[in-house]
């Protein structure tokens, strides 16, 4: 005999998301926000955690975490540990955090020729030298994709991302559905 | 001379002909040093090819140099066998007294220090090559002796003979060894029979190729017999594989050395078989010093009227030419080696069609190995049912195994076929034995409770490479030396082999620096299912083998590499931050990242 | 008329042609990167690998023979096509965002058919320099799958031979030109050969000649790789 089909959602509580940007141009959040009036649907199925939209600083236990643009310094690896150690689930969201985008076709240069070209070129306005306030954070030798430092459970591609395709990514993990994108939805550029 | 007449007498000696390109490329660099764009666009006008074509060839082949090389080019063999000879210290100790990094030309051009894929020395390493001449049993002392006369720019002509000695090392001896036959008897005998009756004793003698794969020799040779020639030059050609190129194997290196006759002569019975007049030996390039005293064997047999027409008074004609590989292990593989002898990069041909129909210059071809064409010289002269004898009912014959690795007395060793394992490990003095990777790379690992399993295509089929390795050798290490092998020599062809050989060299390169994880052995797992199905040739379908195996039979000697059970970044962190710390100077907590698993 | 099966379907085929070709004019897809109808199998990209008899082979280089049951669009080999797409991702540089030849890329379309969501492996990125030598036409090395279209065109259509494979392995493989300089621009390739409009991805691109088509209006957009196969058939 089966069990009695329970009659009460499955989701009790709404589901706690983070979001942040690391080496992107918050291309993806805009597009997050191009799923225009359906955010008011996903207010009443989520709420925010750290994010650009809530301003909170650091993430705190999370359900699902999305992350926008690829690892380019240290600070950006250190905001995408907390993320995956605070979210159950986290998304690759974009080009860049799924293959490093734009800010990656630095990679076929020498980082130390990109420094001395931006920072002590005669031509340039900058003579203050490289900066080096510990303040700032260090840019890596080449720039990454997140999931060649973290485990990342789903990608969603684009640049940016589709906001239909955003909102389908959303709506299936919330329904507790592999998510999956269509024709049209999955896209690289 | 200048260097336009020089390549100019290549050209003419070669007579222009772009099918001969890898010999011509090989001549005009041991003659200039290398292969500079001028000289390239100069050969490609005179054979009539287009230029980008002869660049593509010259680039495929590691011992071709299209920039400019040091004036003395050193190349460590850089076999498993080699670095537990000790190889990694004396390369480390030959750039620190040139004052060199490895791969990188000296400034003033002097010399480079390079490594490369094992150079069939396994039983007397460590080895190298030097402007492309073997020299064996590098030890310390000669190292400093070399460095001295690299220094002094003495040429390698002038250094001293002993290092360039080779030794045979056979320590056992079976039916093909021991033969006694004299130059001629088996041809004779093959003649006497005829070439259908002698194909008839090769088929009920049922010998099987010895490079590996173990096809049926009678039926190779019936179907290019029965294949027929075409275009304006028909024509059958017989093909001795002579690119020893699997690590850890260098019996056919002693064949053509101790029994270059017999080789020779087995070609010529194939060539009668098949209705050849025109055979080609493809020696591989590590195997240099062997041209000369090779060239010497066929001038005799010319001369005694074993090669060229009227042979032996009949009216059989053939005749035997040797062309050299240059540093390239997949030519190896059959029609790989065919491409070669056309001139081309050596990749593998789409089959079928398959070379004994469609081969050399698109004519029916039989490619065999060293080995098989030696022990059909038996059969044709002691008959099938002599040669049957020997060996088990599927595995007729003896085979020639190439021991190295730990044991007192590496080097060739005649069986029968169904010898066990641990009838070699006893016979070469080899205590304490983990392991012995069976037929090199491609082949397989046993581990020790296998040791009672046969040398025979029914159980362990092997093109001879038998490396020992004792409990005491890290499984580990041996399983990723032969993963940057297989990264180095596959053609690029095919996307799984391609990308698939460099993704395995680097999960395991990074299990290696302690940076690996659970999900790392998932990804391998994966990788070999993927080649072994996908790949074009047999280069990739078997190029995760040695992974495969030590991570079924050696787990541990990678689980207790994984930092830790997570998910691992795939690259050192902190070490990412290097050039940002030099250029700003910064070492302060915040210029550090914390590494995977110490978070 | 001789038939054989692929994922169940008759699929009728003539004397000599290959599983892709019978497959193909019957409006079935098989994912392929390096075969075109126009030219004779290369068979190096293996994203055509499909199952016979429960053996792996190359749709592009089998030839169909009747009776045949073929194993195509499978789950099984589906991950391995994937796989292999991820695998030209990670060895390239394949950025589609500032790629001209966005939406109308076969790797990208295939990718796409085959659901790839990321490049998986850690990328190679590798150092390809552009050749922008010639005045009408760029190369750029870095979306390079390695096809060998480009070399067949300008040989069998072009009768010019401006490129050629050559190199080994992943570091040497790489496309050679015919010019002593290694450039473009010191060949006689021009704007109207066929190897000028055979690169099925971002490498052989018309200079000063772009988003003539916006993103989103392609030929990719329009409609799945597969259902163009379907749409073409006769």
């Amino acid at each position: 005999m089966n069990a009695p089909m329970s009659a009460t959602p499955p989701l009790a509580k709404k589901l706690r998301v983070a979001t942040t940007s690391l080496a992107g141009c918050f291309g993806c959040h805009m597009s997050l926000l191009d799923i225009d009036e359906r955010i008011l649907k996903l207010l009443e199925l989520v709420e925010f955690d750290r994010s650009p939209l809530t301003d909170i600083k650091h993430c705190g236990p999370c359900d699902l975490g999305l992350i926008e643009g690829g690892l380019c310094n240290a600070e950006n690896v250190h905001v995408l540990r907390e993320f995956r150690s605070h979210c159950k689930i986290l998304v690759a969201v974009g080009a860049c955090a799924i293959n490093g985008g734009l800010p990656a076709q630095r990679n076929h240069l020498d980082l130390r020729d990109v420094l001395e070209e931006v920072y002590q070129t005669e031509y340039l306005t900058s003579h203050g030298g490289i900066p080096n306030d510990p303040e700032l954070p260090l840019p890596l030798n080449k720039v990454h994709p997140i999931h060649e430092v973290v485990k990342v459970d789903y990608f969603l591609p684009g640049c940016p991302p589709p906001a239909d395709a955003i909102w389908k990514l959303l709506t299936d993990l919330l329904a507790g559905r592999t998510p999956t994108l269509g024709h049209g939805l999955l896209h690289y550029d | 001379m200048s260097d336009t007449d020089t390549i100019d007498a290549v050209l003419e000696r070669h007579r222009r002909d772009g099918t001969r390109l890898v010999q011509i490329l090989r001549e005009t660099q041991e003659q200039l040093g290398w292969l500079a764009p001028a000289t390239l666009t100069h050969i490609a006008a005179a054979i009539g090819w287009p230029r980008a074509e002869v660049s593509g060839t010259a680039s495929f082949y590691s011992f071709f140099h299209t920039r400019p090389r040091g004036r003395y080019c050193v190349l460590w063999s850089d076999n498993i066998t080699d670095r537990m000879l000790g190889n990694g210290e004396l390369i480390d100790a030959m750039c620190k007294k040139l004052w060199l990094e490895p791969g990188r030309v000296s400034e003033d051009g002097l010399v480079s220090v390079n490594t490369t894929s094992c150079t069939g020395m396994g039983d007397q390493g460590p080895a190298l090559l030097v402007n492309y001449r073997a020299v064996t049993g590098m030890s310390q002392a000669r190292l400093g002796e070399m460095v001295g006369l690299i220094r002094s720019e003495v040429p390698v002509a002038e250094w001293p003979a002993d290092w360039f000695a080779v030794a045979d090392n056979i320590r056992r001896k079976d039916i093909l060894l021991a033969h006694d036959l004299a130059p001629g008897q088996a041809l004779a005998a093959a003649l006497e029979r005829g070439p259908e009756q002698t194909l008839a004793e090769i088929k009920d003698a049922r010998l099987r190729g010895r490079g590996g794969a173990g096809f049926a020799t009678g039926l190779k040779w019936e179907a290019c017999r029965n294949a027929p020639g075409s275009g304006s030059n028909p024509a059958h050609y017989v093909v001795c594989n002579a690119d020893e190129g699997e690590p850890g194997t260098f019996k056919d290196r002693v064949l053509l050395t101790s029994c270059a006759d017999l080789v020779f002569e087995g070609m010529s019975i194939a060539g009668l078989v098949v209705g050849a007049k025109k055979g080609l030996l493809y020696l591989r390039g590590e195997y240099r010093y062997l041209l000369e005293p090779l060239e010497l064997a066929l001038a005799a047999r010319r001369s005694a009227g074993l090669l060229g027409g009227n042979i032996l008074d009949s009216d059989f004609e053939f005749d035997i030419e040797i062309h050299l590989g240059a540093g390239a292990y997949i030519c190896g593989e059959e029609s790989a080696l065919i491409e070669s002898l056309e001139g081309k990069p050596g990749r593998p041909r789409i089959r079928p069609p398959f070379p004994v129909t469609r081969g050399y210059l698109d004519q029916p071809t039989t490619v065999n190995n060293v080995e098989t064409l030696a022990a059909a010289c038996l059969i044709a002269t002691h008959g099938a049912a002599w040669y049957a004898q020997h060996g088990t009912e599927k595995s007729t014959g003896t085979k020639l195994l190439s021991v190295s690795g730990d044991c007192e007395r590496p080097g060739i060793y005649e069986y029968p076929y169904g010898v066990t394992v641990r009838q070699v490990l006893e016979d070469c003095g080899a205590s304490d034995s983990q392991a012995v990777q069976i037929s090199g790379p491609s082949g397989v690992c046993v581990a020790e409770d296998e040791f009672s399993r046969r040398i025979a295509f029914e159980d362990l089929p092997t093109a001879g490479a038998f490396m020992i390795f004792d409990e005491t050798r890290d499984m580990f290490e041996v399983a990723r030396n032969f993963a940057h092998f297989f990264a180095h020599e596959s053609c690029g062809f095919c996307t799984p082999c391609r990308v698939g050989t460099t993704l395995v060299r680097n999960m395991m390169d990074k299990i290696a620096q302690s940076h690996g994880s659970p999900y790392d052995i998932d990804e391998l797992f994966k990788l070999h299912r993927l080649m072994q199905g996908a790949s074009h040739c047999g280069l990739g379908n078997s190029a995760c083998n040695p992974v495969f195996d030590t991570l079924n039979k050696f787990r541990p000697a990678y689980e207790r590499r994984l930092k830790s059970l997570d998910y691992e970044p795939a690259f050192d962190l902190d070490a990412a931050l290097s050039q940002a710390r030099q250029m700003t100077g910064r070492d302060d907590a915040a210029a550090h990242l914390q590494n995977g698993g110490e978070a | 008329m001789n038939i054989f099966q692929l994922d169940g379907e008759d699929i009728p085929f003539r004397a000599g042609q290959t599983v892709m070709q019978a497959a193909t004019r019957h409006g079935v897809y098989i994912p392929h990167l390096c075969w075109h109808p126009d030219f004779a199998a290369h068979g190096s990209c293996k994203l055509c690998t499909v199952k016979v008899n429960g053996r792996f082979g190359s749709a592009c280089t089998l030839e169909a023979q009747p009776g045949m049951n073929v194993e195509n669009r499978t789950t099984e080999l589906d991950d391995k096509r994937r796989t292999m797409l991820q695998m030209f991702f990670v060895e390239g540089n394949h950025f589609c965002p500032s790629c001209e030849k966005s939406g109308n890329c076969a790797l990208q379309a295939t990718a796409y058919e085959l659901k790839m969501m990321s490049p998986h492996f850690d990328m190679f990125y590798p150092d390809r320099p552009v050749d922008a030598s010639h005045p009408d036409v760029l190369l750029d090395f870095n979306r390079c799958i390695m096809c060998s279209l480009c070399v067949t065109a300008s040989r069998e259509v072009d009768g010019k031979h401006v490129f050629a494979m050559g190199g080994r392995g992943i570091l040497g493989r790489r496309i050679h030109i015919n010019s002593e300089s290694g450039k473009l621009a010191d060949t006689d390739f021009a704007l109207t050969d066929r190897a000028a409009s055979i690169c099925p991805v971002g490498v052989i691109l018309e200079k000063r000649r772009g988003f003539a088509v916006p993103i989103g209006e392609r030929k990719y957009d329009k409609s799945p790789i597969s259902a163009q196969v379907k749409e073409k058939a006769p």
